[in-house]
């Protein structure tokens, strides 16, 4: 999906297949989505309905954005969710209650989160571990040093200037009343992330190591120093996601479970290729605002949690089968 | 002349694709004991005909009539029942598997409800021997360690195997070298034999001429023309081309076009090869010939960094060399096209104008922009994709959807948005039509014109020799001759099989 990357429309001698500008699918169900909550909950259409609703999908939706690079690149990224855990535990340990840490706590977690990034792209490219098995070592492993480092209980607080990011609302604001600090670093990241993902070489290279690596490498394509980039954003993502839930969801060791699953959906939802070559940022975040309305609606039904999980699952399953089935037909031969 | 009833027959056939009629009405028959031969330019409509006979894609209008039956299959596997086997250009063998599995993939013989891999050798190796060819392969060798001649007699024999009536080869000699198309020959001669029915799609005369009871010419999805007995070559190639082909190959380099050495290389070796010493100049294009086996790709990778010569010295530029990455000798101003470009050159869910900034892009910033790198921006690169020719709906459509010929020219233009001092073709050629073929040959010698060292290697002897300022010959691993222009095929044959003394 890199519809806007490369507009080269000009062939004159060749005719024009009457090609109409293609529009992710995902768009439209997300859209029917929205319109069936309102329907279910009208007080869904006022400010505190829908930027509530935003506020709790900025996390997974820059988590997913972080994601598709992985996925693009040919890979997994299993780890994102322990990373969440350890950002949230890590610094409430840090903080130990003391608000004036905020400031060096943030830039230690993103350390942590280069340095985890890193690992998992040396362990993938030059120990050539499948990403999936790479990623889900590293998960483990963070999970066990979260569960350590808090001896098994962490504290339960973190300091209102660390909650800044994930919980405060900027009130007065014409027409929308109040904006969310949550969804405005949503939006910087998921900017941030299109450009890099959308205008830049890395982008192309990430699409070109993910679609064939051989003919990447063989183009001169620094394959090594693409991937582990790619992971790298994806633990860069991780631990932005991390600071927005400690910010909502307090402090525990299980803040983070199951969000690489969730990420990973919200990408496949997104259009992506799930063996490489293929995907786009703002898909994924639209695919990520479809996995928390879906939910948000199951909640409005009243469906408990496990009932979530096995539409979860469901939903994985028939995005990658309608991706398979529309790139088939697409494909010709 | 008598007439047998056909054993399949195709009547009018009409198919559109979105946007394309690619056939219109074409009329085709197969005859037991004989060879059909189908000829035509890439997008004419001969592999859309024989995926309709084999039943991949289904016909609009028309009849497919196997043994006086119409039949209507609605998937492959219908079609090989019905006795008709397609060997494509693209291998369909399991790499990882014996021959012996390969051939009877489906269809294991079994004792005690396990696979018997006793028998199952057995009658590979029996249905290897019908056409001689049980000494070079060994059944229960994994077809990965097969070279691609033998990988296609093993789909041959996987054909023969299932006793089939008709069978479509698509350009069965693109990969072979003179003595493995010999081998092949001989098999269709036995096929013959048997009563099969051969479909031979090719674009080369001479195969036509050796193996042909009959040929059609498709051009633009219609029978251009059909002889039922095969006529002289300049007349299938003027059905063809639709004009005459004296300008096929470009002009020769004069002298005073051959420039200063650009990469030089002295003793240079490594696990594959031994010794290698010469010089290319700018301005020249450099053929290198050999068998199967002789290692010319191997030299090709040696000096593209991706298996390194481990002794010797190579200088490019009158600069050290010796590269371990492809990365670095791109950087030092080398472009290769591989021979296989699906698995090598093409990154095939990316777009056209994608595929042509790939290196530009890799060898910028990571951070940069992607549509205008240092070597390029995106309208030059649309800009180079026309002037070559390269015909797509849009440039920012799949290159998948390309012909060969459109594919390998977008690669083309990906090494020269980089304007490289070499760049090295590997068989350019392979699965192209006759029309884009004379078309790279003279792209080859209009990059030589502005001062680019041109290192060919090819498996088409004819195509080394006609487009060729320089024939070197590899055998084993070691250059064993160098000719200049002119020099017959004989001579570079009898180098390469090195079954005489060779006079340089």
């Amino acid at each position: 999906m890199s519809q806007q990357t490369v507009s080269s429309q000009q062939a004159p001698g060749a005719p024009r297949s009457g090609r109409l500008p293609k529009i992710n699918p995902v768009f439209f169900v997300l859209a029917a989505l929205l319109v069936a909550i309102t329907l279910s909950n009208p007080n869904f259409v006022e400010p505190t309905g829908y930027m509530n609703f935003l506020k709790r999908a900025a996390p997974l939706a820059i988590l997913a954005a972080g994601q598709i690079y992985v996925i693009v690149s040919g890979g997994f990224d299993l780890s994102v969710g322990s990373l969440i855990t350890l950002t949230v535990v890590g610094s409430s340990m840090l903080l130990n209650n003391n608000a004036d840490a905020t400031w060096w706590v943030i830039p230690i977690m993103y350390a942590v989160g280069l340095a985890v990034g890193v690992v998992n792209g040396l362990v993938v490219s030059f120990l050539r571990v499948p990403s999936l098995i790479a990623t889900l070592g590293m998960m483990i492993t963070l999970n066990g040093a979260a569960f350590m480092w808090s001896s098994g209980s962490p504290r339960g607080y973190l300091p209102e200037t660390f909650r800044f990011f994930g919980r405060v609302n900027i009130q007065g604001i014409p027409l929308i009343q109040f904006l969310p600090v949550a969804l405005l670093v949503m939006l910087a990241a998921g900017s941030y992330l299109f450009w890099l993902m959308h205008r830049t070489n890395l982008g192309r290279m990430l699409h070109a190591i993910g679609d064939n690596p051989r003919a990447a490498q063989m183009s001169g394509v620094p394959i090594e120093r693409v991937r582990i980039t790619a992971f790298v954003v994806s633990s860069l993502s991780a631990v932005t996601a991390g600071i927005l839930l400690g910010g909502f969801a307090g402090v525990s060791t299980d803040v983070g479970v199951g969000y690489e699953l969730q990420a990973i959906t919200a990408c496949v939802i997104g259009g992506a290729q799930l063996l490489g070559g293929r995907g786009s940022v703002p898909a994924s975040i639209a695919g990520a605002l479809t996995l928390t309305a879906i939910f948000t609606l199951l909640n409005f039904i009243g469906l408990p949690k496990p009932v979530r999980d096995v539409v979860q699952g469901v939903i994985l399953i028939v995005a990658v089968v309608l991706a398979t089935y529309r790139r088939n037909r697409a494909g010709g031969t | 002349m008598n007439t047998p009833s056909p054993v399949i027959e195709m009547r009018a056939i009409t198919k559109s694709f979105p946007g394309v009629k690619a056939l219109k009405g074409v009329s085709f028959a197969a005859y037991p004991g004989e060879v059909h031969a189908l000829a035509g330019e890439n997008g004419a409509g001969k592999s859309t005909l024989m995926k309709i006979l084999s039943g991949v894609y289904r016909l609009d209008d028309g009849a497919v009539v196997v043994g006086g039956e119409e039949r209507h299959f609605t998937h492959p596997l219908e079609a090989i029942r019905a006795g008709i086997a397609v060997i494509y250009q693209e291998f369909s063998l399991l790499p990882e598997r014996t021959v012996a599995q390969n051939i009877f993939l489906g269809r294991e013989p079994t004792r005690f409800g396990l696979v018997d891999h006793r028998a199952m050798n057995r009658e590979a190796r029996r249905v290897l021997s019908l056409f001689g060819s049980a000494h070079r392969i060994e059944a229960d060798t994994v077809v990965a360690d097969l070279d691609v001649a033998s990988q296609q007699l093993v789909e041959i024999a996987k054909a023969v195997s299932l006793d089939v009536r008709v069978i479509v080869m698509d350009e069965p000699t693109a990969a072979l070298n003179e003595t493995e198309c010999e081998v092949l020959f001989s098999l269709v001669d036995t096929l013959k034999k048997r009563d099969v029915a051969i479909i031979y799609i090719t674009h080369r005369m001479r195969e036509i001429t050796r193996l042909a009871d009959r040929v059609t010419v498709l051009k633009d999805g219609e029978t251009a023309v059909s002889f039922d007995e095969v006529p002289e070559p300049d007349a299938i190639v003027r059905a063809m081309v639709g004009r005459d082909i004296g300008d096929f190959y470009a002009a020769p380099a004069t002298p005073q076009e051959i420039g200063d050495i650009v990469l030089s290389v002295r003793h240079g070796g490594n696990d594959r090869l031994r010794n290698i010493s010469f010089d290319l100049r700018a301005g020249e294009v450099v053929g290198i010939a050999g068998l199967q086996g002789a290692e010319r790709v191997a030299l090709a990778k040696a000096i593209f960094g991706i298996s390194p010569f481990t002794e010797g010295e190579v200088m490019l530029a009158g600069k050290s060399a010796r590269f371990n990455h492809p990365r670095d000798a791109i950087r030092a101003g080398i472009g290769l096209l591989p021979g296989d470009r699906k698995a090598e050159g093409l990154v095939l869910m990316q777009s056209v104008t994608d595929n042509g900034m790939l290196t530009a892009r890799a060898l910028s910033a990571l951070a940069g922009r992607a549509d205008a790198t240092a070597f390029a921006t995106t309208e030059e690169m649309d800009g180079l994709l026309q002037d070559l020719d390269v015909r797509a709906g849009s440039f920012s459509q799949e290159i998948k959807a390309l012909s060969g010929g459109n594919q390998q020219k977008a690669i083309v233009a990906r090494w020269l948005a980089l304007a490289p001092r070499l760049l090295i073709f590997i068989e350019p050629t392979r699965g192209i039509d006759v029309n884009a073929k004379a078309g790279i040959y003279h792209l080859m010698r209009d990059l030589a014109r502005k001062g680019t060292a041109i290192m060919m290697i090819s498996s088409d002897l004819p195509e080394v020799l006609g487009a060729a300022d320089r024939i070197l010959v590899m055998r084993g691993g070691e250059l064993v001759a160098a000719f200049p222009r002119g020099v017959s095929e004989a001579d570079v044959m009898l180098a390469a099989t090195g079954e005489e003394a060779v006079a340089a």
